[in-house]
C-alpha cells in the first residue's frame, strides 16, 4: 500500500462520519421544532380567543377612529375630542375623579396596611377577609348598597340628622360625592393587597437598625420604612387610577346621569350613534392612557427595585 | 415586625385602621339585613323581618331565568377558561420557544385593558357573527376576561411545583400527557381549584361585557339587576344581592381556610 | 468489572454535541460504556456532566452527535422510550403516593398485573432494605431511605441502563459513605449498566468501575479509578483528583531535567508530552536529612528548605521550598517511626521520590 492510498483512506473515514452527523444534526433540530411545536400548540386555544375577541376588535377600532364623517381617513374624531367643550370635561371629570378616588385610596389604605404588617399574623389573617370579602363581593352588590346608604332617607343621612349634624339631609348619591365613595370603597382594596405584600417583604431588621442606632420612631418609618414600602404604594397607586379611568359601572349608578366619565361616553356613542368614529376614537385615547400609566408605574417599580 | 413604640401608643393608629375596614365591611354586608326587611322602603335597620323578597325572587321569571342564564355561563366559562388557560400556562412554563413572553403579556392583557374596550369589541364581532343573546356567546366572551386570572393563578402553581418530578414520571415510561395528569396535576390540584373558582366567580359577577353581549331570555342576572338599578332601587335586588353574595364569597373563603389549615399541619 | 446482567446493554455515546448559543455545554464527546459497567461522570460544576446525563435520559436533546444502546440509536426517542431508569438528585418522589404506590408506578405503566405489581414492590423494598414499607407516606422517610426508593423506583422495572445524577449530594457525610458502599453492592447484585454523575471525587472513587472526567464540556480522561490516580492524562485531572505539587521540568538530550538534575520516571513514554511537569503527590514523597539518601537509578532526592510544618491529625503537611524555587507539599504519617525525620520550619531536607512515582504530566488537557 502506497503512502498515498493510507492517507487518502484515513481522510474518507472521518469525512464519512462528519456527513452522517450534519444529517443527524438537521434531524435533532427537527426533533427540537417539534416538540417546541407540539408545546405551543396547548396556548393556542387561549391565544386564538384572545386575539379574535379582542386584539382583532381593538385594531379595528383602531382604524375606525381614523374614519370621518364622510366615510374618508381624517383625524376628525381626535381634534374633537380635544376642541369639543364636552369631550373636554369629560375627561377632565374622569382625570378628577381618578385622582381623588386615588388619593382618598392612598390616604385610607396606607394606615390599614400598615397596621396589617405590625399585627401578629394570626390576627392579621383574620382582619384581611375585612379586605377579602368586598374584593370578592360584585362591584354591583356594593354599588346598590351604598345607592341604599346614600339615598336621601337613607342610613348616613339619617343617622347624620339624629346626631344633630345636619339639619336638611345631604344630597349624598346621583352625583359626584356618591361616585367617588362608591369607587374609593370598590377600589380600596386593590391598593391594600399589592401594598401590604409589599410591606410584609420589608426586613424588619432595618426598622430595628435604624431605632438602634437612635432614629426616632417618627424618623425611622419617614427615612426607612416609608420609602421601602413606596414601590408597593406606586404599584397600587397607579392600578387604582388606570381602573378609576375605564371605569363604566359604578359612576353610571352612583352619579345618575350628572357624572359623565369616559367609558359611559363610548357607552353612549356606541348604542346611541349610528358612527362608530367618535366612539373608537375615545376608546383608542382610553386604552393609550391605560397602557401608558401602566408602562410608567412598570418602570418606575422596576426601577426601585434594582435599588437605588 | 416589632419596634419599641408601644401599642398604646399606636391606639389611635388602630382605631382609624379598626374605622376603615368597618367602611370597607358594612356596605357590603347590608345587605344581607335589608334583604331580610319586611317593609317596602328601605329603611334601615328594617322595621320588621320577612321573607317577602326571596320570595318575589323566586316568583319572577325574569330574575329566575336570568340566574339560570348566569349559573350557566359561569359553569361553562369555568370548564372552558380553566382548561384553555391552563392548558396555555403550562406550554409558557414548560417550552423553550421564542415569542414565550409576548403570548404571555397578550394572555394577560384582558386583565389591564377596560372592560369596556373589551365590551364593545365583542360587541362588534358578535353583531356580525351572530353570537349575541346566546349562551355559546356569553361564555366565550366570559372565558376571555377569566383567562388572565387563569394564567396568572396556574403559572404561580406551575413555578412552585418541582417540575423534576414529570421528568421522573416520563424516565419511568410516561408519556408526556400521562405524567402530566398522573403527576403534575395532582400536585397543582389546589392551584387548580382555586384558577376554577376565579374563573367562576369573574363570570357570575361580570357586568359590563354582559351588559353588552346578552340581552333577552339569555340575559344575565347582574345584566338585569344594572337595568333595574338604573330605574328604581326595589328591596328585591338586596334578596338578589345576597344570594350573589353567599355564592361569590363562601368558595373562596372556604378555600382560604383550607389553604391556611394545610400551611399549618 | 462484575459480571454484567443479561439484560445489560453496552452505551455507545459519539461526537454528542450540546450548545445553549456560543456556550459549548458538551463538546463532541465521545466513549463507550461496557455492559454491567458502573461509569461516574465526575467534574466540577458546569463541566458538563449532568448535561450529558440528561442527553443520555432524553431531557436535553443534543445538537449533534449519536447514543446507542446496543445496536439501538436512542437519540431522536422521548425519555419514556428510552427504558432507562433514573434517580433525580432530589430524588422527586411524588408526595401524592405511599412509597408502594411510588415503586409501583413504572409497572402500572407497562400494565403489570396487581400480582405481580405487589410481588416486584415487595422484592424490591427487600432489596433496599426496607422491607415493611409499602404503606408510609413519603414525608415520613428521612434522607437516606427516600434515596433508597428512589432507587427501588428507578430499577424495579428492570431498565437496561440505571442513571444516576448526583446521588448522594443530599445526604450528610457520614450517610453518604455508608450509601456508596450499599450502591456498590447493589450493582454487584443486579449488573445493571449504571452511569453516575458526582462532583465529588471520593464517591466516584469508591463507587466506580471507570470514571469519565468532564472539564469545560469536554471528556478529559475516562479510566479506571487507579489509573486515574496513578495515571492522570493532565494536569486538571491530577489537580482534580488527590491533592498534588507540580513543578516545571525541561526537555533535553539526556532525558527530562529539574533544575539541573536528571529525573528518573517510571515511563518512559511520558518523554512525548508538550509542556511538561513532573507530579509530586504529597504522600509519595519521603522527608530525610540532607544527604541521608543518594540519588540513584531507582530513586530521585531533591534539596529543599522546610517552609511549614502543619499538623492534621492523622498526618503532618509540610511545606518545601525546592532549591530551584518550587514549593511542593509533603505528607507525613503521624508514626512515632516518622518523627526522627520531621524537619522544623526553616532547616534544610531532602525529598526523596522513588522511580515509579515519578510521573510526567502535561500542562494542558
Amino acid at each position: 500500500m502506497s503512502l498515498l492510498q493510507t492517507a487518502a483512506s484515513d481522510y474518507r473515514q472521518p469525512a464519512a462520519t462528519v456527513a452522517a452527523l450534519r444529517e443527524n444534526a438537521q434531524a435533532l433540530d427537527r426533533d427540537r421544532q417539534r416538540e417546541n411545536g407540539q408545546l405551543l400548540r396547548l396556548s393556542l386555544p387561549a391565544l386564538a380567543i384572545v386575539v379574535i375577541l379582542m386584539v382583532a376588535p381593538i385594531g379595528w377600532l383602531f382604524s375606525l377612529s381614523f374614519v370621518g364623517a364622510d366615510g374618508g381617513f381624517s383625524f376628525e374624531n381626535y381634534t374633537r375630542i380635544v376642541t369639543d367643550g364636552a369631550y373636554v370635561s369629560i375627561f377632565a371629570t374622569t382625570f378628577q375623579v381618578a385622582a381623588v378616588v386615588t388619593v382618598l385610596c392612598l390616604l385610607l389604605g396606607y394606615p390599614v396596611a400598615y397596621v396589617l404588617t405590625i399585627l401578629p399574623d394570626r390576627f392579621a389573617q383574620a382582619l384581611m377577609l375585612a379586605v377579602l370579602v368586598p374584593f370578592w363581593t360584585s362591584l354591583l352588590v356594593r354599588t346598590y348598597a351604598w345607592l341604599v346608604l346614600l339615598q336621601r332617607r337613607g342610613v348616613v343621612n339619617d343617622t347624620l340628622s339624629m346626631l344633630g349634624l345636619i339639619e336638611r339631609p345631604l344630597p349624598l348619591v346621583h352625583n359626584m360625592a356618591g361616585v367617588t365613595i362608591g369607587m374609593v370603597h370598590i377600589m380600596l382594596p386593590f391598593l391594600i393587597m399589592p401594598l401590604y405584600a409589599s410591606m410584609k417583604a420589608i426586613d424588619g431588621n432595618l426598622m430595628r437598625a435604624a431605632a438602634n442606632l437612635g432614629s426616632s420612631p417618627v424618623h425611622a418609618f419617614f427615612r426607612v420604612f416609608l420609602p421601602l414600602s413606596l414601590p408597593g404604594l406606586i404599584a397600587g397607586a397607579v392600578m387604582v387610577f388606570v381602573m378609576c379611568l375605564g371605569f363604566y359601572i359604578t359612576p353610571a349608578l352612583l352619579g345618575g346621569g350628572k357624572v359623565q366619565m369616559i367609558a359611559q361616553r363610548i357607552e353612549q356613542s356606541v348604542s346611541l350613534f349610528p358612527t362608530w368614529g367618535p366612539a373608537a376614537a375615545l376608546a383608542v385615547v382610553l386604552l393609550v392612557l391605560t397602557g401608558g400609566f401602566l408602562l410608567l408605574s412598570w418602570l418606575i417599580v422596576r426601577r426601585f427595585s434594582r435599588g437605588e | 415586625m416589632e419596634s419599641h413604640v408601644t401599642h398604646k401608643q399606636r391606639l389611635w393608629l388602630y382605631i382609624l385602621t379598626a374605622l376603615i375596614l368597618l367602611f370597607l365591611v358594612v356596605p357590603t354586608l347590608i345587605v344581607v339585613p335589608m334583604s331580610f326587611s319586611s317593609a317596602n322602603s328601605l329603611a334601615f335597620p328594617p322595621p320588621g323581618w320577612s321573607l317577602r323578597w326571596y320570595q318575589n325572587f323566586f316568583e319572577q321569571d325574569k330574575w329566575l331565568t336570568a340566574a339560570l342564564v348566569s349559573l350557566r355561563t359561569a359553569f361553562g366559562t369555568m370548564i372552558v377558561a380553566t382548561t384553555v388557560g391552563t392548558a396555555a400556562a403550562y406550554s409558557l412554563h414548560v417550552g423553550k420557544f421564542a415569542l414565550r413572553g409576548t403570548i404571555y403579556a397578550t394572555l394577560a392583557a384582558p386583565l389591564a385593558i377596560p372592560a369596556i374596550l373589551l365590551a364593545i369589541g365583542l360587541f362588534f364581532v358578535y353583531a356580525s357573527a351572530g353570537l349575541l343573546n346566546t349562551t355559546a356567546g356569553l361564555i366565550i366572551a366570559h372565558t376571555l376576561v377569566a383567562i388572565p386570572f387563569v394564567l396568572i393563578t396556574m403559572t404561580a402553581g406551575f413555578k412552585s411545583y418541582d417540575m423534576s418530578q414529570e421528568m421522573v414520571a416520563r424516565s419511568l415510561g410516561a408519556n408526556r400527557l400521562t405524567a402530566f395528569l398522573t403527576v403534575t396535576l395532582p400536585q397543582v390540584k389546589f392551584s387548580l381549584i382555586s384558577a376554577a373558582l376565579l374563573a367562576f366567580i369573574v363570570s357570575f359577577d361580570e357586568v359590563v361585557v354582559s351588559v353588552f353581549v346578552s340581552g333577552g331570555d339569555v340575559s344575565t342576572l347582574t345584566k338585569v339587576m344594572f337595568q333595574t338599578l338604573r330605574d328604581d332601587i326595589d328591596p328585591t335586588i338586596a334578596a338578589v344581592s345576597t344570594l350573589m353574595l353567599v355564592i361569590a364569597t363562601v368558595p373562596p373563603l372556604v378555600l382560604q381556610l383550607a389553604a391556611n389549615r394545610k400551611r399549618e399541619s | 468489572m462484575t459480571s454484567a446482567a443479561p439484560t445489560a446493554l453496552p452505551v455507545y455515546i459519539s461526537a454528542l454535541s450540546k450548545y445553549y448559543g456560543a456556550f459549548r455545554a458538551v463538546d463532541d464527546v465521545s466513549f463507550e460504556i461496557a455492559a454491567g459497567e458502573f461509569l461516574t461522570l465526575l467534574g466540577p460544576s458546569g463541566s458538563g456532566k449532568t448535561t450529558l446525563l440528561m442527553m443520555l435520559a432524553g431531557f436535553a436533546r443534543p445538537n449533534a452527535g449519536s447514543v446507542r444502546l446496543g445496536d439501538r440509536e436512542v437519540i431522536h426517542l422521548p425519555p419514556h422510550k428510552r427504558d432507562i431508569g433514573m434517580v433525580f438528585q432530589n430524588y422527586a418522589l411524588f408526595p401524592h403516593m405511599s412509597v408502594g404506590e411510588n415503586i409501583a408506578y413504572p409497572l402500572k405503566l407497562r400494565s403489570v398485573g396487581r400480582a405481580e405489581r405487589e410481588e416486584r414492590v415487595r422484592r424490591v423494598l427487600d432489596l433496599v432494605q426496607l422491607s415493611g414499607y409499602a404503606e408510609r407516606r413519603i414525608t415520613e422517610l428521612s434522607g437516606g431511605q427516600r434515596q433508597r426508593i428512589a432507587l427501588a423506583r428507578a430499577i424495579v422495572f428492570e431498565p437496561r441502563i440505571l442513571l444516576m445524577d448526583e446521588p448522594l449530594s443530599a445526604l450528610d457525610k457520614q450517610l453518604r459513605e455508608t450509601m456508596q458502599i450499599e450502591i456498590r453492592r447493589l450493582h454487584d447484585r443486579l449488573g445493571m449498566t449504571t452511569i453516575s454523575v458526582t462532583h465529588d471525587q471520593r464517591e466516584a472513587l469508591t463507587m466506580s468501575d471507570r470514571v469519565a472526567v468532564f472539564s469545560r464540556g469536554r471528556l478529559a480522561q475516562v479510566a479506571t479509578p487507579s489509573d486515574l490516580y496513578e495515571k492522570p492524562a493532565n494536569r486538571f485531572i491530577a489537580d482534580f483528583i488527590g491533592e498534588s505539587s507540580f513543578i516545571p521540568v525541561r526537555r533535553t538530550p539526556e532525558g527530562l531535567v529539574y533544575g539541573d538534575q536528571l529525573l528518573r520516571l517510571a515511563d518512559a513514554g511520558d518523554g512525548a508530552q508538550a509542556d511538561p511537569l513532573l507530579m509530586l503527590r504529597p504522600e509519595r514523597l519521603s522527608i530525610v536529612r540532607p544527604g541521608q539518601v543518594a540519588c540513584d537509578e531507582k530513586r530521585n532526592v531533591f534539596s529543599g528548605l522546610a517552609q511549614s510544618v502543619v499538623f492534621q491529625g492523622e498526618s503532618l503537611l509540610i511545606e518545601v521550598r525546592l532549591d530551584p524555587g518550587d514549593v511542593v507539599l509533603v505528607r507525613q504519617s503521624n508514626r512515632a517511626g516518622e518523627a526522627a525525620n520531621r524537619p522544623g520550619a526553616g532547616e534544610r531536607v531532602d525529598l526523596v521520590l522513588d522511580r515509579p512515582d515519578a510521573r510526567i504530566v502535561s500542562a494542558e488537557g
